[in-house]
């Protein structure tokens, strides 16, 4: 099972052997689009408008700026976006930013019937996480804390874990995300020093053309080659004798 | 030893290369579908600049309306690349001995700033091609290798389930500066074609003057004459026809 065009979100769920305790844990997560504070899907998409931030911190693709061409997965580094074959678009969770707009929690949310996943402000939705941690730790979960990585400037989906320590043990949850540092280059100085290549090729052939000038042939050229044919041709003094 | 044998070892002719009966005279330098070849590489080149920078950066987005919007350039970009790859293929097996690097080249390229400030009489006897022609020929065959390897690699349609996504991010940091290098490669050559006047004829009518061979690539230019004189008279006097006639002449 993986993310889909068409499935924006999924269960992760991982069996895991604890060796302290001895007891076998269900490590569950809900995958999908974390909604970075600083998006990699962002910062690498050529098109203006494909992709969006809101002040509430949703990150949304916009698909009719998208041009299907995928530099979004190379800029996530939680390997969320996912592109359509039939319209070669962009998907992902989309934290339902219709129905947020309408002052309504996402679908996800408001299916849920455990209040596993609730929906707030950051702020409040921070209160409900130590809420929760607090209780985790008393029932031994020494390490339980808030999954709201620092790398990629927090997240607007978190996650209270009772393994805060070690994200990974969740399905490979990274431990400390961040826009790749190749993605970095690639949209950093490559672009500045390749404009700077570029423009300086074009300003040195202007500036050698203006100050230089053509390099002509001359009438000496010409005959120079015409004496050559027909010294040639008169035989008699054969130069390569 | 023949003629054309001796002078072969130090020219750089290539077959269709000759000088004209005109006056005064000309030189034939590249055939009709070597020309054609090239436009179809240059084309392609142009294209592939253009609609590569326009996934470069967002500010250069507007660009891609001259493809018919984004999706038609992320879509067409790599076909282009494949008929560049096949027409600088064909352009290579034409072209690669007369790019192959001589004595003369050194000499030539020692006295750089001779070649920039247009003091031809300077430099030494050359081939077909220049030092400059030569690094454009090579290093154009090097950057389009490896602009189609990572473009392939970066083809999200049709390849993105064969490579791991912390490949497809090295590959596509190495098209884009391979590209910039590429694209600058390309302005000095488009440059260097309208800064040499007499240059242009080589690549739209095929021929050259006399004078720009002698000036430029006079050891071809001598090279031709040769052989063209070999020719004429091997074919005015056939070797062993008329035994009067003094051996050497032919011999030469
Ligand atoms: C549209 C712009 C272009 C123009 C105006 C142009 C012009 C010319 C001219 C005038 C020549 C003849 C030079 C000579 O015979 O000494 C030439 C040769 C050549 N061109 Fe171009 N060209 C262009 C684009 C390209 C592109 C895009 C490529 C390849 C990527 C290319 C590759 C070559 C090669 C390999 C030669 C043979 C010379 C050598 O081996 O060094 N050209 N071009
Ligand atoms: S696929 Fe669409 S959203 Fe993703 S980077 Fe390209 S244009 Fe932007
Ligand atoms: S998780 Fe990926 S797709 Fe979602 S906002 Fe962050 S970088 Fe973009």
């Amino acid at each position: 099972m993986d993310l889909t065009p068409n499935s924006f979100t999924l269960m992760r769920f991982t069996e895991w052997d604890n060796p302290e305790t001895g007891h076998l844990e269900w490590l569950i997560r809900k995958d999908g689009c974390m909604h970075c504070a600083d998006p990699g899907c962002l910062k690498a998409c050529p098109s203006p408008g494909a992709i969006v931030q809101y002040s509430n911190g949703i990150v949304d693709f916009i698909h009719d700026n998208c041009i299907g061409c995928g530099y979004c997965i190379k800029g996530c580094p939680f390997n969320i976006p996912r592109i359509s074959k039939v319209d070669h678009k962009a998907y992902k969770c989309t934290l339902c930013s219709d129905r947020v707009a309408v002052g309504q929690g996402p679908a996800c949310q408001k299916a849920c019937p455990t209040q596993a996943i609730v929906f707030g402000t950051k702020e409040e939705m921070k209160g409900w996480a130590d809420f929760r941690i607090k209780d985790l730790k008393s029932r031994g979960f020494e390490h339980a804390g808030l999954y709201d990585p620092p790398g990629v400037g927090g997240t607007h989906v978190m996650y209270v874990l009772h393994h805060a320590d070690r994200p990974s043990l969740y399905a490979g949850l990274p431990d400390n995300p961040s826009i790749s540092a190749v993605v970095q280059v690639w949209k950093g100085v490559t672009k500045y020093l390749g404009m700077a290549l570029m423009g300086a090729s074009a300003v040195a052939g202007l500036v050698h053309y203006a100050v230089i000038g053509g390099n002509r042939v001359t009438e000496e050229d010409e005959e120079n080659a015409e004496r050559l044919r027909s010294r040639r041709v008169s035989g008699g003094e054969d130069a390569r004798a | 030893m023949s003629a054309v044998e001796k002078v072969g070892s130090r020219g750089t002719a290539q077959s269709g290369d000759t000088v004209t009966d005109d006056f005064p005279i000309r030189v034939r330098r590249y055939g009709g579908l070597v020309r054609l070849n090239h436009w179809v590489t240059a084309v392609s080149l142009a294209l592939l600049a253009i609609s590569g920078m326009a996934l470069f950066t967002p500010k250069l987005f507007f660009l891609t309306a001259l493809f018919g919007g984004g999706q038609m350039t992320r879509m067409i970009h790599p076909w282009i690349g494949l008929v560049l790859v096949v027409s600088f293929f064909l352009l290579f097996v034409r072209f690669w001995r007369a790019n192959l690097p001589t004595i003369a080249d050194g000499v030539w390229l020692k006295k750089i700033i001779d070649v920039v400030s247009n003091r031809d009489e300077t430099l030494p006897e050359l081939g077909k091609y220049n030092a400059g022609q030569k690094f454009v020929f090579w290093s154009m065959s090097a950057l389009i290798m490896v602009l189609v390897s990572t473009g392939v690699v970066i083809w999200d349609q049709y390849f993105s389930g064969f490579v791991s996504i912390e490949l497809q991010r090295f590959a596509v940091l190495i098209h884009a500066s391979v590209a910039v290098f590429a694209i600058c490669v390309w302005i000095i050559h488009v440059y260097a074609a309208f800064w040499v006047k007499g240059t242009f004829g080589a690549m739209t009518k095929g021929v050259v003057t006399g004078g720009w061979a002698w000036r430029h690539h006079r050891l071809w230019l001598k090279q031709l004459v040769e052989q063209r004189e070999a020719k004429d008279v091997a074919s005015a006097l056939p070797a062993s026809a008329d035994p009067s006639i003094p051996h050497s002449r032919s011999q030469a």
